[in-house]
């Protein structure tokens, strides 16, 4: 193999190198997939949920044949005290086309069927071995070198994700700072379908959403997470890296204390717990964005920071296929003129430029800075709770009225001004 | 919480081929700040930082290759991170 020049190699089968290998094979390339799991998806961690539009337009129709879990139809948000919950929970009832879907999905088991459908359009698939570093003729990737074999391609698509320490290698980026990642934590618990669709109020292949804060995190920045698989729940907390250490609360006993919250224990009582995992997540939104080019490289997906967390969403696998889709269109154009200078791969940058991926996640720009802000965390729930307590509360005694209470439980914890820092930031969000 | 679960146990779940000859994250043992070193160990999601009697002791083996300690501890506390070699470490067979 060592002789061999591919058109490209994409290093890291997840999301976004599978589809940028998956459009330039099928547009007559030949291209090399470089996978250190022992198979793709072995090393992916999601939420998670899909949105399926970027995928629909690489391979129309693909929900109806791969391994989604379930479609999400009801959406719930919940704010969290240490004992109590406000729960909000939306299900619009409107059908969905193939473009506005979504899905629970297993990244093991959804990236591996990503892989062979690969491999049935002509990409080659290498899993099992780390890439070491990227081979340079003068200021030009030429290639790549695992273990001290080397593989040449006219073209290297990093797609190994958040810790890319190869775009860091390269000075593509730098490393990732603690307030710009979260670290994800989460656990699949077994329960059975019958189980899954009485608990949450579920019918067929119907799943649920759910995305919390407050409590989970100790009011850290982050929030709970719950998704209903098929037979089984990803269950997980998400924290901000630099809040780590604010409270005396580790990442593993702030998902302890999510499942043994009086409000989520119920949910997956008597369940089979499958798996443990933790990643990173990206979180730092449009300002973390790296450079995403330079002669004969191009950088996709969680390695170029695309996800938005905007508490009651998060993107970040549609991101990272509309990049692996627009590296190919990159690739195959400067194939064309043969060129993969920087100069030519700058495309790829204009094709994001033009993207969906930099218009949301420019849109949210100042998102990560709202989400920085503790009251959302801390207050909110807070008052929420101590509110509905009130409304909900009868004890035969004198009633106080509710807008005053709701404006002393305001001010006991915050101040007119802070809040009208807090509405600003807000409004600057958004 | 009284029916919190040992990370040891949930480690358990997972499928791990731990690579004996070659420790993918090398940690600084003589690093003393103990504000740095609280973080990292409350950090980790597998528990694999262990500090008492005033040491800093780390084993890769049931590592979940997040890089948290790494992002978290900024080049203090651990000296060096990598991915583990091909097919070592951690399956994940749910994701």
């Amino acid at each position: 193999m060592s002789e061999e020049k591919f058109d490209a190699i994409v290093v890291g089968g997840g999301l976004a190198g599978l589809t940028a290998a998956y459009c330039l094979a099928q547009a007559e390339m030949e291209v090399l997939v470089i996978e250190r799991g022992t198979f793709c998806g072995s090393k992916n961690v999601t939420g998670g949920r899909i949105y399926t539009h970027s995928l629909e337009k690489v391979m129309p129709g693909f929900a109806e044949e791969a391994p989604l879990e379930r479609k999400v139809t009801k959406e719930r948000v919940a704010l969290m005290t240490e004992k109590g919950v406000v729960n909000i929970e939306y299900a619009s009832g409107k059908p969905d086309t193939p473009e506005t879907a979504s899905y629970t999905v297993l990244r093991s088991k959804f990236d591996k069927w990503f892989a062979e459908k690969c491999e049935e359009v002509g990409v080659m698939m290498v899993p099992g071995i780390r890439v070491d570093s990227l081979i340079k003729d003068g200021d030009k990737i030429v290639g790549i070198d695992a273990g001290g074999e080397e593989m040449y391609a006219d073209v290297v698509i990093l797609a190994d994700g958040v810790n890319s320490l190869l775009a860091q290698s390269i000075g593509l980026k730098p490393e990732l700072k603690p307030e710009q990642v979260a670290v994800g934590c989460k656990e699949v618990i077994q329960l059975g379908e019958d189980v899954i669709n009485q608990r949450f109020g579920l019918e067929g292949n119907d799943g649920l959403s759910m995305l919390v804060a407050g409590d989970p995190t100790v009011g850290n920045i982050g929030g709970g997470f719950l998704y209903t698989n098929k037979d089984s729940v990803s269950i997980g907390i998400v924290a901000t890296c630099s809040d780590i250490g604010r409270v005396d609360v580790s990442i593993p006993d702030m998902l302890e204390r999510f499942k043994n919250h009086p409000s989520i224990e119920p949910l997956i009582k008597g369940g089979l717990p499958l798996e443990y995992s933790a990643h990173l997540v990206p979180e730092g939104g449009f300002d973390m964005i790296p450079k995403l080019y330079d002669n004969g490289v191009l950088v996709t997906g969680d390695a170029a920071a695309f996800v938005i967390n905007l508490g009651y969403t998060v993107r970040g696998m549609d991101f990272a296929v509309e990049s692996g889709r627009l590296a190919a269109e990159a690739v195959i154009r400067a194939k064309a003129a043969d060129d993969f200078s920087a100069a030519s791969l700058a495309y790829y940058q204009k094709l994001v430029e033009n993207s969906f991926i930099y218009t949301d996640m420019k849109q949210y720009r100042n998102f990560p800075k709202l989400l920085e802000r503790h009251e959302i965390f801390n207050d909110v729930p807070e008052i929420a709770d101590v509110l509905f307590d009130r409304l909900f509360r009868v004890d035969g005694k004198k009633p106080v009225s509710l807008p005053m209470f709701a404006i002393d439980e305001i001010a006991k914890r915050t101040s007119a001004s802070k809040l009208l820092e807090l509405v600003m930031v807000a409004l600057d969000a958004l | 919480m009284a029916k919190k679960v040992p990370v040891d146990d949930k480690l358990g779940y997972n499928n791990f081929h731990t690579d004996e000859s070659y420790a993918h994250i090398e940690i600084n043992s003589d690093f003393k700040d103990e504000e740095e070193i609280r973080k990292v160990v409350l950090a980790c999601p597998a528990e694999l930082y262990k500090y008492e009697n005033g040491e800093l002791a780390f084993n890769h083996e049931g590592c979940l290759e997040c890089g948290t300690c790494r992002v978290v501890s900024g080049g203090k506390v651990v000296k060096s991170w990598n991915h583990p070699y091909g097919e070592m470490g951690v399956t994940y067979m749910q994701g």
